[in-house]
């Protein structure tokens, strides 16, 4: 490495150079901001994260998304001097909608930057994203998937024109309406000869968060069908999911999990909906929301309904989302 | 006649802070190594770097208002960490409380440190006893409140402060931390003094020695 600057830094370059009928990037404070003009009175919405995570925040930057996004360091919240520099350089007098995960840091940053934004007359306000349901009790809950669900609808309800407490009052309807687990797979979980056979010595960690939190170590000995019931009966009984409901299915690597094993969970995480009368009306599968290059996915379900559906289906054009 | 602390004053208090703390850097380190991620050291020291620069400089304003909030956001941009912010909401709402322009009195100097605390509970969402820097801040603040209630001399109320606030940044040792990263380690954060409280206490610790030297009835 003979460049100036942090992995970081340079990283951002490389997307800049990845993307570059999309985002564009600034430093020093480091952000990202989409390509194409968003018209006066628009909200801008905004999501910081630590880096470690990507593409959350800046895969999602772009057209009917994020307006911008700023990275921290590694599985650290962005400071709110980048926070407000992105803020200056979005607002177009519609106000301003962080989409932030819940976690110490980012709500603690982003709240101090809303008081400056507000001092300086800008209506700024928050979406909490807590979905992790792993985690009990309601107020600890961790962001997860849903931080991904919610800056789509964000990003569209601002788009089509929403005030920004209209947009508000949707997004935070989006994260009520959804939950999600992390699963770590410390040992492979890919049949060794055949599915469902020797698996006897598989563990998963039921309940990781995405910045290496623990969870709990489960032997699982029957295979993916075992595995699907772990992770998604607590998401199932927590909304609760009816039986009819149409889902929005995201199942998100963490990094270190291959496509062919993303989609063996597929398989039986559809079997297992079906059996429950869920449809799955609309489904990711990729990495959406990772952990640096750990072994694991998280699953996220969102209970749609039409303004949500129509909000998810709205055009979106970013480095990873986009139809 | 009340003492009056003029904005140049204020500015020398925190020119000490500034030169406690960095003096004090492998002190907080330390501290933050046993229960935190052993960076409150380093990212204070850089901090107070910055703010010294920033005090350093000629023209700065005389308003105390405009003085206070330049302070915070030096505080937010060269802090970073969890202290930065932290310590930035402190000295923004500390901004926000009445002046004189471009002095306070004792009761303004007692009501800005109120301002102050009040943000900090509000914003970091940490209660008395939490183990953190409110445990120094809270009872520093409280005992200035009584001593000018009790119609105490300036030199009282800040040796007041100075005495409750070292007396709280002790008290964290005893006390299991409810908040930060120290909150991870339950009853493993007992024993360790919170580098939060200490970095804090500087600030009462270095107000007795300034404002009660300059100062002038």
């Amino acid at each position: 490495m003979t460049k100036p600057g942090s992995a970081i830094t340079q990283s951002l370059r490389g997307m800049a150079l990845s993307h570059p009928d999309t985002i564009k990037v600034h430093f020093d404070p480091d952000f990202v901001e989409r390509l194409a003009p968003a018209p006066s009175g628009k909200v801008a919405v905004v999501k910081g994260s630590g880096s470690g995570h990507e593409p959350l925040p800046i895969g999602y930057v772009g057209l009917g998304m994020l307006d911008a996004a700023c990275p921290g360091p590694i599985f650290t919240s962005p400071s709110p001097v980048q926070l407000l520099a992105a803020v200056h350089s979005v607002d177009r007098g519609g106000g301003v909608l962080f989409v932030v995960k819940n976690y110490a840091g980012g709500v603690l940053n982003t709240e101090l930057t809303i008081e400056l934004a507000l001092q300086e007359g800008i209506d700024a306000r928050y979406v909490l994203v807590n979905d992790d349901v792993s985690i009990p009790k309601v107020a600890n809950r961790r962001g997860l998937g849903a931080a991904t669900l919610a800056c789509k609808i964000a990003g569209a309800a601002a788009e089509s024109g929403y005030t920004l407490d209209a947009a508000v009052e949707v997004t935070r309807r989006a994260v009520a309406a959804s939950r999600s687990m992390g699963v770590g797979t410390n040992v492979n979980t890919l049949p060794r000869n055949g599915p469902g056979e020797n698996l006897a010595d598989d563990t998963i960690e039921l309940g990781v968060g995405i910045h290496g939190e623990p969870g709990e170590v489960r032997s699982v000995s029957k295979g993916m069908p075992e595995i699907v019931d772990l992770i998604v009966h607590p998401i199932l009984h927590d909304l609760p999911f009816a039986s009819g409901d149409r889902i929005l299915l995201l199942i998100s690597g963490m990094g270190g999990t291959p496509p062919l094993e993303l989609y063996l969970f597929s398989e039986a995480i559809h079997e297992l909906l079906a059996a429950h009368n869920l449809r799955v009306e609309r489904q990711l599968i990729g990495n959406y929301l990772t952990c640096l290059g750990r072994g694991g996915y998280t699953i996220s379900l969102m209970r749609l309904d039409d303004e949500l559906l129509q909000l998810w289906d709205a055009p979106v054009h970013t480095p990873v989302l986009h139809w | 006649m009340a003492q009056e602390i003029t904005t140049n004053q204020l500015r020398k208090w925190l020119l000490a802070y500034a030169a406690r703390i960095i003096e004090n850097e492998d002190h907080l380190t330390e501290l933050d190594t046993a229960i935190g991620d052993a960076d409150h050291g380093v990212n204070m020291r850089r901090g107070m770097g910055k703010l010294q620069e920033r005090l350093r400089d000629e023209g700065h304003s005389e308003d105390v208002s405009a003085f206070l909030r330049s302070v915070a956001m030096t505080l937010i941009s060269g802090v970073g960490g969890a202290a930065g912010p932290l310590y930035g909401t402190f000295f923004l709402r500390a901004a926000t409380s009445p002046t004189n322009g471009s002095s306070i009195d004792l009761e303004q100097l007692t009501q800005m440190f109120r301002y102050g605390l009040d943000g900090l509970q509000q914003r970091g969402k940490a209660q008395a006893d939490d183990k953190t820097m409110i445990d120094t801040i809270q009872p520093a603040v409280e005992a200035m409140e009584a001593a000018l209630a009790a119609h105490q001399s300036a030199a009282v109320v800040l040796a007041a402060a100075r005495q409750a606030a070292h007396l709280g940044m002790k008290h964290t040792i005893e006390i299991e931390a409810r908040k930060g990263r120290a909150s991870y380690l339950g009853p493993h954060s007992i024993g360790h003094q919170d580098p939060g409280a200490t970095s804090a206490y500087f600030l009462f610790e270095t107000a007795a020695e300034v404002f009660t030297i300059t100062g002038a009835d």
